[in-house]
């Protein structure tokens, strides 16, 4: 059984006909069409199908769309500012913390998530607000440096 | 999907059989994973008020179903007073997970394996039943019968959880056995509360266990400590909670494992939760403060 909702993602309204069952992930790659958040484990394990739901990070492949009626989602279409890159994206290019990439979208959107709530994170708090992102290729490392130097840019 | 802003919407739509759904990820995994198939009918509690408050009144807490871990593991009160609730809600899944599941979502799904089961037993909770009927307020014995069963009728919806006021030099901790530090399920995990004496010595101890039974399982015949030092108290809950423990073997771990690291668990919980009475802050979660689980 399928039903009329809007979803606001990235400031725009989508009114889309869903079945009750579908995930928000599903909804968003295929009628909203926005294809940069990732499936993944489709398990909750992995993260990269993270998406911000009124700024707070939720792995979008274990929520129901139409429970994200009403609510502010932000997918990673949604972090740039027109052409400028998000200095969190630029950070992870500059500092090496992206190789095949599938991970990155959903580790954007935790970090920014992280960086919105906690402006100054130690390296633990890093930790711990990536700790639901799995990366299988670059070790962590590089990404955990591009989120310090994003702190530290953030808080000029 | 209905979704409500009322708890009277809630009730009605839950008492003409209608599925509550607070943040879904039991519901939604669990579906996926062929637990149970998603309810057709589902109405959605998590925009009702009254449901997403934290309130103290006369020293006791109403924790709202609907507060997530991620308002749990950083609420002052909680984790000054209730610290045990606190180190739990702090090491469930991850971030997201702490933003979209809730308090009353862990305890009406009725793992023995949750994380928040044990703390409420020590702390003495009582979970709040309403339906069109009426209200009632469950122990957590009371409404934990088995694994994924609780003794809630099918139209009825929890709606908080009642935690008493802490008597003073007191403290409670949870601790639990992890292999990784994330989106982990307890291996074990033991949760402590300590009255201490004015001489040092234990006045009062309640010790519950996770994952070592098919629910929550309190240590009986612990009160006959009372009077021994924080040492003795430990090593004889230890020596009771091993005992006591009727663990299952699964891909997690040997019941000969767990049996012994019950053991392990209870006594730390015992030791944080009575360094907490003395007034040492312990930061939450005491997993990470002190290095238990899995390593750094």
């Amino acid at each position: 059984m399928s039903e009329p909702i809007t979803l606001t993602v990235n400031g725009i309204a989508y009114p889309v006909d869903v079945a009750s069952s579908r995930n928000l992930l599903s909804v968003i790659r295929t009628e909203v069409g926005l294809t940069g958040t990732k499936e993944g484990c489709d398990d909750c394990e992995c993260g990269a199908c993270m998406v911000l739901l009124d700024g707070q990070p939720v792995n979008s492949c274990s929520y129901l769309a139409v429970q994200a009626q009403g609510r502010a989602i932000t997918t990673i279409e949604g972090v740039m500012d027109g052409e400028q890159l998000h200095p969190m994206q630029r950070n992870l290019l500059d500092e090496g913390g992206v190789q095949c990439g599938f991970c990155t979208p959903g580790m954007i959107m935790s970090a920014t998530a992280l960086l919105e709530r906690t402006p100054s994170p130690t390296d633990e708090e890093i930790r711990i607000g990536l700790s639901g992102n799995l990366c299988r290729c670059t070790g962590y490392a590089k990404i955990i440096a591009a989120v310090r130097r994003t702190a530290d840019e953030l808080a000029g | 999907m209905l979704i409500a802003t009322t708890l009277d919407d809630a009730l009605i739509a839950v008492g003409a059989g209608v599925r509550p759904i607070a943040g879904g990820s039991d519901l939604v995994v669990g579906a996926r994973h062929g637990k149970a198939p998603l309810p057709e009918r589902l109405v959605a509690i998590d925009r009702i008020a009254e449901l997403c408050s934290v309130d103290e009144h006369h020293g006791a807490l109403v924790i709202g179903a609907c507060v997530s871990h991620h308002v749990i593991e950083g609420h002052p009160l909680i984790g000054t007073r209730w610290s045990a609730l606190a180190d739990a809600s702090a090491l469930v899944g991850s971030p997201a997970t702490r933003h979209v599941g809730t308090l009353g979502g862990n305890v009406m799904n009725g793992s023995p394996a949750m994380d928040t089961g044990a703390p409420l037993v020590v702390l003495g909770a009582t979970a709040e039943l309403r339906s069109t009927r009426g209200t009632r307020h469950l122990s957590m014995a009371e409404l934990w019968l088995a694994p994924s069963r609780t003794a809630a009728s099918p139209d009825e919806l929890c709606t908080s959880i009642h935690l008493p006021a802490r008597p003073d030099r007191s403290g409670s901790a949870y601790v639990r056995l992890e292999y990784r530090r994330a989106m982990e399920i307890a291996v074990v995990g033991a949760a402590a509360s300590v009255v201490l004496a004015d001489d040092g010595s234990v006045a009062h101890v309640v010790v519950a266990l996770t994952a070592v039974a098919p629910t929550i399982l309190a240590v009986d015949g612990i009160d006959h400590l009372a009077g021994s030092s924080v040492a003795d108290v430990a090593a004889a809950v230890a020596a009771a909670a091993a005992e006591q423990a009727r663990p299952i073997s699964d891909l997690r771990a040997s019941d000969r494992y767990r049996r012994h690291c019950i053991g392990v668990m209870a006594r730390r919980a015992v030791e944080a939760a009575a360094r907490r009475a003395t007034g040492e802050v312990i930061a939450i979660p005491v997993n990470r403060a002190l290095g238990i689980g899995a390593a750094s």
